[in-house]
């Protein structure tokens, strides 16, 4: 067994949303410390929303993220809409929902595709894996655009859309507005189906981990929206009973909040955890194209990560045709709001996890308290669980091989720094 | 082949949504990175070529003491420096602290505030360093994005217009919200989103910032014969571009203190 002490560092995580960088300590041939450090600066979101009207949070929580606004949006206005009493029901939840179809497919494609299947391939971007892979990049990259164009249409524009508010939509589109996007659908569909089949035949690292799961879980659906909290543990509550079963801790000399299952630690959010939990509620077709792409109903591989991603495009492009094939204009944009003092809950599927959000209001409906629980920060302590693991098993490998395969285990994530910030800053060291 | 000119993309305090835009030229992206180089941009390649660069695109504002210090760098790295955005421009909504007790914004979000180096203001590009041209916008339109890099390219000035938000509800032929009675800033605020929020039923809320000599007092007095609130007006110009100056300096006269109702 070798007795020398190495360190491997990368300063700064390429293709990844956000500023981070990694340590890795080994000693006596064991990973002593793995370490994701997150540099990027706190932004404050909770403090800066205290006095601000109800009716600005979803505009406000929308520049968290520029690559999952949509998601802030939605578990914003289900969190004060839960607060004041009020339920949207009909076109406007189906719209709510095809909204978020958009936003899965923007944001999966440019993960899988831009920033993701360079690793396996051996490329340093996607401009470089397009001169190799022409197209297939094309088209994913067509498949991308139609995530986008359906977020414009309905938002007015692909980051930071302006249409969400409480209750409902400031406008909702014409049927006649949503037809030709099917068109565009159809084709992404398609284009969805050959990503999957192209990503399922890359080489995966044979590495699993016995997460737990965390994710919504509705009666009928694959989750966006609503659902239950339940995990592959035991957890089943209510979204509003986070706090029974999660903690958020500030670890000894460390500036980063971490959230934790009370219980047992760390657990996982995001797309395997959501397909791990919902397998069930895809269709039988759906079912069988993951099945053909060799996924199992539980992948436990998080290099697989990138085959299930491209599963939950096929699911969006899906659901969002069948959204637009069933649309009717509902008669109002929103429903009426009358702002009340008490607290809210909300909790969507953002694509990398779950979003968690809790406000308290006051009579007029500004608010007294924020708080916002992004994926990525839910993610952490799993990361750097999986990055002593990978390290450890190919401990005798150079250098150079343990830091690109630990990049690549951080990319498995998809990790979203900038929105995990306003929790995680600057060093975090770790015992 | 001659050498193409060299780009680099900075982020500082800031959503990543700007950057994107980038990655949103879907039709274009890939014959921009024929045309330039793409020299540094970690959110999209592993490949970090050290520089000089010719043109820098900046993204967010500068919030801490290491950030400051790195803008510096980046200067003297680069030709020809873009900011893009409002952080990059005027701060961001994470401006908002320069409004407040940083120490009380700090223990808000953290258990442990000792731990938590930030600055009390954050502040945009231009406070520390000479910058060759702002593009405004939260976020910006990757269509003046593609403007800037082209105008670039060419050796010319882009072609961005200053005017405001008005100019644009008439180019696109949508009916004016502000005489119906929605509260709407278009008429202070920088063109360039192509005055989307008037075609979705409802006021422009100033994510561009101000636009060149806006006259703000005259449009809180409208606001106000409205019905808005003195908070409510203080919020409307304290908001995404809360330090650019002139929306600043407006939102200051809405301040309790300053004769406003309390909040």
């Amino acid at each position: 067994m070798s007795t020398e002490t190495r360190n491997i560092r990368v300063d700064y995580l390429a293709r990844v949303e956000g500023e981070g960088a990694l340590d890795l300590h080994i000693r006596d041939g064991r990973v002593s410390s793995a370490q994701l450090r997150i540099f990027e600066p706190p932004r404050l979101f909770e403090a800066l929303l205290r006095g601000r009207s109800h009716a600005e949070i979803p505009d406000i929580v929308a520049r968290i993220c520029g690559i999952c606004p949509v998601a802030y949006q939605m578990s914003a206005v289900h969190a004060i809409e839960h607060a004041f009493g009020i339920h949207v029901a009909g076109p406007l939840r189906e719209l709510r929902r095809l909204l978020y179809c958009g936003e899965w497919i923007e944001s999966h494609a440019l993960h899988v595709t831009m920033l993701h299947a360079p690793d396996f391939l051996g490329f340093d971007d996607v401009v470089q894996m397009a001169r190799a892979h022409g197209d297939r990049v094309r088209g994913a990259i067509a498949l991308k655009k139609a995530g986008n164009h359906l977020i414009q249409v309905l938002g007015g524009r692909e980051i930071h859309p302006v249409s969400v508010k409480v209750g409902g939509f400031h406008r909702v589109p014409r049927r006649s507005e949503l037809l030709p996007l099917a068109e565009e659908l159809k084709r992404a569909q398609e284009q969805a189906i050959e990503l999957l089949r192209w990503v399922s035949g890359f080489e995966f690292p044979d590495y699993q981990r016995d997460y737990e799961f965390v994710a919504l879980r509705h009666p009928d659906e694959y989750p966006f929206n609503e659902g239950r909290l339940v995990s592959s543990g035991d957890i089943d509550i209510d979204i509003a009973d986070f706090d029974r079963e999660f903690e958020e801790r500030h670890v000894a000399h460390s500036t980063a909040l971490q959230a934790r299952l009370r219980r047992r630690g760390a657990y996982l959010v995001g797309p395997l955890a959501r397909y791990a939990l919902n397998f069930d509620r895809l269709s039988p077709e759906l079912q069988s194209l993951a099945r053909d792409a060799g996924l199992g109903p539980v992948c436990r591989n998080p290099f697989q990560s990138i085959v299930v991603r491209a599963v939950e495009l096929v699911y969006a492009c899906t659901e969002a045709l069948r959204i637009i094939d069933a649309y009717v204009e509902p008669e109002h944009a929103a429903v009426d709001v009358a702002p009340r003092a008490g607290v809210g809950y909300g909790c969507t599927e953002a694509p990398r996890g779950i979003c968690w959000h809790r406000y308290q209001f006051d009579q007029d409906g500004s608010v007294v308290e924020a708080r916002i629980v992004p994926p990525t920060s839910q993610n952490q302590p799993s990361i750097e669980a999986d990055l002593a693991a990978v390290a450890d098993a190919i401990i005798d490998a150079p250098d150079e091989v343990i830091r690109h395969r630990c990049e690549q285990s951080i990319r498995n994530y998809d990790p979203c720094i900038s929105c995990a910030t306003h929790f995680l800053n600057l060093t975090i060291h770790r015992p | 082949m001659t050498p193409r000119p060299r780009l680099a993309v900075w982020k500082f305090a800031s959503c990543d949504g700007c950057q994107l835009s980038l990655l949103d030229c879907e039709d274009e992206l890939l014959s921009l990175a024929d045309a330039i180089e793409i020299a540094n941009f970690p959110e999209a390649s592993s490949a970090i070529s050290a520089g000089p660069y010719d043109l820098s695109l900046v993204e967010g504002s500068i919030t801490t003491a290491h950030d400051a210090e790195r803008i510096r760098e980046v200067r003297r790295q680069s030709k020809f420096l873009v900011t893009i955005g409002a952080c990059a421009t005027a701060g961001g909504i994470q401006a908002l602290r320069n409004f407040a007790d940083i120490n009380d914004f700090v223990a808000a979000v953290y258990a442990s505030p000792q731990y938590i180096q930030t600055l009390a203001t954050s502040t945009p590009i231009s406070a520390h360093v000479a910058v060759d041209f702002e593009l405004r916008g939260c976020p910006i339109n990757k269509l003046q994005l593609l403007e800037v890099i082209t105008a670039y390219l060419a050796g010319r000035k882009p072609a961005i217009a200053a005017h405001s938000v008005c100019i644009e509800c008439k180019q696109r032929g949508t009916v004016c919200v502000a005489v119906q009675g929605t509260p709407c800033l278009g008429p202070v605020t920088h063109a360039g989103c192509g005055a989307i929020c008037p075609a979705y039923r409802r006021g422009c809320y100033g994510c561009y910032g101000p636009m060149e000599t806006p006259n703000t007092a005259a449009l809180a007095a409208l606001l106000k014969s409205q019905g808005a609130s003195e908070r409510e007006l203080l919020h409307a110009f304290r908001s995404f571009n809360a330090g650019a100056e002139a929306f600043a300096a407006q939102s200051r006269k809405h301040e309790p203190a300053a004769g406003g109702e309390s909040p």
